[in-house]
């Protein structure tokens, strides 16, 4: 059919155009400029690769970045598994005021949320840091592990529960040798996702993080004396991290999908 | 005793997580509201003395931006519409195996930061950049032909910025449909583009609704495309809340505007709800 190929080859047009900045972002990192500015393609080089930690002041931000992002990870990855089980598991009042409330959280504009924060902290007198930081990235991140993990757990099976219990297991050795082994992988997708949208994260940062800078920080801040191309670099590790990271859990369930189908 | 235990677990579960939302969501839209009421200096202090007036003097002098971010958010949310559909409808109905796939590469721009992103497009688009030289050389375009800096470029940006979270709830919206709903049509002598227009598109609607949620509100209250693919032609309200809060320490007119643009896209939010009527946006909001 004729409108099928169209739309075949369209969508390989707008996936075309989704790429092609990513293409000039990992191309550039191997550009060999003569003056500060990386904007011209001037011959092919490795160097950068090797001087990737040469700017002290990028490399700290990136530190900056991989210390709140870990951090945000265990935090809300933590506290959103347990909204997540409660809200799966159990039948309480106020669950319909916490739903809300997560609503909100997910669909406020980040500019607001980022800068009530700093009001917040402002008249707290409280001088903005990592700790700003990370407290912000674990406010907007908890309500997708919760959500993550509310699914697995509404799909769980009563029945093992009650087995548990018909073996004399308590409800706390019930949770943690039972429940929480089958709900892991979808723990673990809502860690990793609170940690790709810590490290990914501007707007909130932005207002919540005073002197100290992340890795999208520095980049700002260096947007108008023009960009190193440790940057790129650095752009694309993340980007390949976080593309092999995709790739190897998706192969992953997808062996384990196929070993339960031929059990 | 266990009975207390097994009523009181989830609220304990609870606990930690919600009342985070709660001092860190919450409780701050409540000091940016007193802070807006407000007046003072960073120097002295602010004082709450119910100062409406933040709110009226700066919508005043910054309602321009505000309707430009509406009109442009706007703009974005039917553009990506337009742009997301098809490839939705593509991948859902002849994706076949490789449907994962196809929303893998759509997502691949999530891989790289929002900012770094933003650069490399204004760098592409730069006046002796790769796009712009050659075709200024060939003599296609005039030697002033410019793209950054215009209106053109800051919705180009949003569009570019937003676009997967418009394919997926779309996808989604129409990979749930029954197959046999479309074969029916077309057994009772739907035309496709009848079966298109009555059975599939409504039912896609939830995802439509969905995507422009996802899309309108960050679009319209965005600043980073503004500020690096724009000019002062295109000035956007959040670049006037940033540098108010950031650069000016000016709180109390920064949290008014910041609390205009939240009401006016809760109010633009809600009323759109009701457009399209309550039910779908609770199955929506229930995903």
């Amino acid at each position: 059919m004729n409108g099928r190929r169209v739309l075949h080859i369209y969508t390989w047009v707008l996936i075309a155009w989704l790429i092609l900045p990513i293409s000039v972002m990992i191309l550039f990192g191997f550009n060999n400029p003569s003056g500060r500015y990386n904007q011209t393609w001037q011959g092919f080089t490795f160097k950068w690769y090797k001087d990737v930690f040469a700017l002290e002041a990028l490399t700290e931000a990136l530190v900056t970045s991989l210390i709140v992002a870990v951090l945000t990870a265990l935090i809300a990855g933590a506290l959103g598994t347990g909204i997540g089980y409660a809200l799966g598991r159990f039948r309480f009042r106020g669950s319909g005021g916490l739903n809300l409330l997560m609503f909100a959280a997910i669909s406020s504009p980040e500019l607001v949320m980022g800068s009530s924060l700093l009001s917040l902290f402002v008249s707290m007198g409280v001088s903005p840091g990592v700790v700003t930081i990370t407290i912000a990235h674990v406010m907007f991140s908890v309500s997708f592990v919760a959500i993550v993990v509310r699914a697995r757990v509404m799909t769980l099976d009563r029945s093992l529960e009650e087995a548990a219990a018909d073996l004399g297991a308590t409800g706390w050795s019930t949770f943690w040798k039972v429940i929480f082994p089958i709900i892991l992988p979808a723990v673990a997708s809502g860690v990793m996702l609170a940690f790709a949208l810590s490290i990914d994260d501007f707007v909130i940062t932005n207002f919540t993080a005073g002197t100290t800078e992340t890795f999208p920080l520095w980049i700002w801040g260096a947007t108008r004396v023009g960009l190193p191309p440790q940057v790129n670099v650095m752009g694309t590790m993340i980007f390949a991290a976080g593309v092999l990271f995709a790739v190897v859990a998706n192969l992953r369930s997808r062996s384990k999908r196929k070993v339960a189908a031929a059990a | 005793m266990d009975r207390v235990k097994r009523t009181l677990a989830p609220y304990l579960l609870v606990l930690p997580g919600g009342l985070w939302l709660l001092l860190f969501f919450a409780v701050p839209m409540v000091t940016m509201l007193s802070l807006s009421l407000q007046e003072g200096d960073v120097v002295n202090g602010f004082v709450f003395t119910g100062h409406w007036q933040n709110y009226t003097e700066s919508l005043a002098d910054y309602q321009t931006q505000l309707i430009r971010s509406l009109v442009y958010g706007a703009i974005t949310s039917i553009i990506l519409i337009v742009l997301a559909f098809p490839v939705a409808y593509w991948i859902a109905f002849y994706g076949g195996r490789r449907k994962a796939t196809y929303l893998f590469l759509i997502m691949l721009p999530f891989f790289v930061s929002f900012v770094l992103r933003t650069i490399s497009w204004r760098m592409l688009l730069t006046d002796d950049g790769v796009l712009l030289h050659p075709l200024k050389a060939a003599g296609i375009l005039p030697d002033g032909f410019n793209v950054l800096g215009t209106s053109g470029a800051v919705i180009a940006g949003l569009v570019y910025s937003f676009l997967p979270f418009m394919v997926l709830p779309i996808y989604v919206a129409l990979e749930r449909i029954d197959p046999r709903v479309v074969e029916a049509a077309r057994d009772l002598y739907a035309s496709p583009m009848t079966s298109f227009r009555k059975v599939i598109f409504p039912l896609a609607l939830p995802g439509v609704f969905a995507g422009v949620l996802m899309t309108f509100v960050p679009a319209s209250s965005d600043y980073v495309n503004s500020e690096l693919l724009g000019s002062s032609e295109t000035t956007m309200i959040g670049q006037v809340i940033q540098a108010k809060f950031l650069s000016n320490s000016d709180y109390p007119s920064a949290s008014a505007l910041s609390f205009t643009l939240m009401a006016v896209l809760l109010i633009g939010v809600f009323s759109y709800a009701r457009m399209l009527g309550t039910e779908d946006v609770m199955k929506v909001a229930a995903r």
